[in-house]
């Protein structure tokens, strides 16, 4: 090591003023979480709904197979013969108690695997706290869909708007029968609020990336990518100028957001104060 | 160095031309009046408010800079931007409980926080903010007070100031707060021996203790600045040794959270924490006003044609110039890791004091015998050298040459140990 270079490591230190300045002007990392949320990934496992067919019926038909294969025993299910004058569900019997306590469920999503009728899936909600161990018992008539399929929104869970959206995630989750020649086949039923869910996008290239919220590997590491193995119009200034670009769009678009909420909220300000004065 | 301190005896360290020293505030000049005692009550009582008022946006100021140089957002729900986050901290400060160790010493312990605030006010009382302004027949200066020892208060007080961490630490009946007050007052000791021979070389070229005398001196354009007229060196040590005294970081190791948990205040809550907090971030503008007024001017600065520009452009230009040191001091700490303990005594001890004094020499021979005074760069360089071989030497010395046990001895990478085992 020469007397330069010596020197050289002694004053290295003053790279650092220079990368912290450089990050005054880069963009914040911070989502700023309550008043916006990221978006959601396709397979995110949050709490459960139980589904009913297309004409209404409940799917569940209280084998309690999801109880027995719970590893945290947090699935407590009694099934019923059901009623032959006005049956609950298609079969012979139906789940007549469903109880999960989320004190104790992992999100493990065995419960859904091991459903035969796809009565239980994953919401992808996880925004519900409770300041009660009781309320941290779902029964079914909290856990089951309303109407139009969708999860009830029980007034302590913080939902937004389109987060009821592609929120029943079994379907793209599970590989049909584990076999590759399987791949973009669909083999299950249509459920309430959603009909046949389409199946998540394989190597084949026979996906449909805007049905099943999905995205390319490539395309989500991007930014994580090698220097070489990032396309050439995204390398450089280019690069930059390309980054720029988009920023800007997403940032037009989130104060549009903004905007249409600020109008939202006041439209129904005002409905609520004309509604008092009438 | 040669051509620059060519420069500096050019720029004219001239014992002849210095200011008349001494004179204090024009306020007494005609006797004590009432109108006197009431401009000096509010001098003192305005002084107060908007030191603890610019030490929350200081705390403010911190938190985003360093935020936004971490790709954060920082504080930003109580108030417009997070203006108003200082004053809903102190709230809860206020409102929480104030526990007292079983093994505190009890009275230490609760003295300990205002021997650290009061020092903290007290110094920023000798910071001329301001010019001269007249109030009908009253003429004063914009400082709250003008004592003609001023920047020997400054020393006194922060020497004061370790007292307060110091007993902290002590009193806390605790390990940790121990450890963190005896590397406090080491290293405030230690580095306030360059931190006094900076300072010296700033009196000798403004032949006053007077902090006003000292921003006088500096008038008339930026060349005539301290920085300037003592060529940079001065500066950069009393930077460091300014950091090493406030301890912040890089030099935080008294309250080295990784290592000491909190350090000297580990014990304390509520309100009491809360002065020691106060007290840190309003040292940090009080040194960041000091170094102001040392070696840029204070409040000195282009003035424009405007009617009555003069009553409050040096108070803003004072303003812009702490607010670009107090961006410094966040910068390092965004910046810089901490030192190590021995980092720190090497800096302090092999460097910045030796390096200080010699620069000392040489600006007192230049203003002693003006370009004659380059004849002590030789004898400087030559004993620098002579430091340089004994330091290395020392450092070298191998197992049995040392007079010191190996318990507790650095381990060199490059040389195998005694024991073989390494």
């Amino acid at each position: 090591m020469g007397l330069g270079d010596e020197v050289k490591d002694q004053f290295s230190f003053l790279g650092g003023f220079k990368l912290t300045f450089q990050h005054l002007t880069r963009p914040r990392v911070t989502t700023q979480y309550p008043d916006e949320k990221k978006p959601k990934y396709p397979r995110q496992h949050g709490r459960h709904v139980l589904n009913r067919y297309e004409d209404g019926m409940e799917k569940c038909i209280g084998c309690e197979l999801c109880a027995g294969v719970c590893p945290a025993d947090c699935i407590y299910v009694r099934g019923l013969d059901n009623p032959p004058d006005h049956p609950v569900s298609p079969g012979e019997r139906y789940g007549y108690v469903y109880e999960i306590n989320y004190l104790r469920c992992i999100h493990c999503d065995m419960c859904v695997e091991a459903c035969p009728t796809e009565a239980i899936t994953e919401s992808k909600l996880f925004e519900f706290s409770f300041s009660n161990r009781s309320d941290a018992i779902y029964t079914k008539s909290e856990l089951l869909v309303d109407d139009r399929g969708m999860p009830q929104k029980l007034p302590w869970e913080d939902w937004r708007e389109g987060d009821d959206m592609m929120t029943s995630g079994w379907m793209r989750a599970t590989s049909p029968a584990g076999n590759a020649s399987y791949e973009g086949e669909v083999q299950w039923s249509g459920e309430l609020g959603y009909g046949v869910r389409a199946p998540e996008g394989g190597q084949s290239g026979r996906r449909n990336d805007e049905r099943t919220g999905n995205k390319a590997l490539r395309q989500t590491l991007e930014a994580h990518l090698l220097a070489e193995d990032i396309p050439l119009a995204h390398r450089g200034m280019k690069g930059r100028v390309w980054r720029a670009k988009i920023g800007a769009e997403r940032n037009k678009a989130k104060m549009e957001a903004a905007r249409n909420r600020m109008k939202e909220l006041r439209a129904t300000r005002k409905a609520a104060k004309a509604e008092g004065k009438a | 160095m040669i051509a620059l301190l060519t420069h500096l005896a050019a720029a004219g360290i001239n014992p002849h031309t210095a200011p008349d020293t001494g004179t204090g505030d024009p306020l007494f000049s005609n006797g004590v009046h009432w109108g006197d005692l009431l401009i000096l009550v509010v001098r003192v009582l305005a002084a107060f408010i908007m030191l603890l008022v610019a030490t929350a946006m200081m705390i403010w100021f911190e938190r985003k800079v360093i935020s936004d140089m971490q790709s954060r957002i920082g504080p930003n729900r109580a108030g417009p931007w997070g203006l108003l986050q200082t004053l809903a901290d102190g709230t809860k400060l206020v409102f929480k409980e104030d526990l007292l160790p079983d093994q505190a010493d009890s009275f230490t312990f609760k003295l300990a926080p205002y021997l650290s605030v009061v020092p903290a006010f007290v110094t920023f009382a000798v910071v001329p903010v301001g010019g001269i302004i007249t109030l009908g027949t009253h003429t004063f200066e914009l400082q709250v007070a003008d004592p003609p020892i001023g920047i020997l208060l400054v020393l006194a007080m922060s020497g004061i100031a370790v007292y307060g961490v110091m007993l902290a630490g002590w009193s806390s009946g605790s390990k940790y707060p121990l450890l963190g007050s005896v590397r406090a007052s080491a290293q405030v000791i230690s580095y306030e021996a360059a931190l006094g021979l900076a300072v010296v070389t700033v009196v000798l070229v403004s032949h006053s203790l007077s902090t006003r005398a000292i921003v006088d001196a500096q008038s008339d354009g930026f060349w005539h600045w301290n920085l300037i007229r003592l060529g940079f060196v001065p500066f950069i040590f009393f930077m460091i040794a300014i950091t090493a005294e406030l301890t912040r970081p890089p030099f935080d190791l008294t309250e080295a959270d990784s290592e000491l948990v909190g350090g000297f205040h580990t014990e304390y809550s509520s309100i009491r924490f809360g002065m020691f907090y106060l007290a840190e971030f309003m040292n940090t503008i009080t040194m960041s006003a000091i170094v102001v007024t040392l070696f840029f001017g204070g409040p000195n600065g282009w003035i424009p044609p405007i009617a009555g520009a003069t009553i409050y452009m040096p108070l803003i230009w004072f303003v812009i110039k702490v607010v670009a040191f107090c961006f410094i001091y966040v910068w390092f700490r965004a910046a810089l890791p901490r030192l190590r303990y021995d980092q720190l005594m090497d800096l302090g001890w092999k460097r910045l004091i030796p390096m200080s004094l010699a620069w000392l020499l040489l600006v007192a021979g230049i203003v002693a015998w003006q370009w004659r005074g380059l004849i002590l760069v030789p004898v400087v360089v030559a004993a620098g050298v002579l430091l340089v071989r004994a330091t290395r030497l020392g450092s070298h010395r191998t197992e049995e040459e040392s007079v010191l046990p190996s318990v507790g001895r650095r381990l060199d990478p490059a040389r195998p140990s005694p024991g073989g085992n390494a």
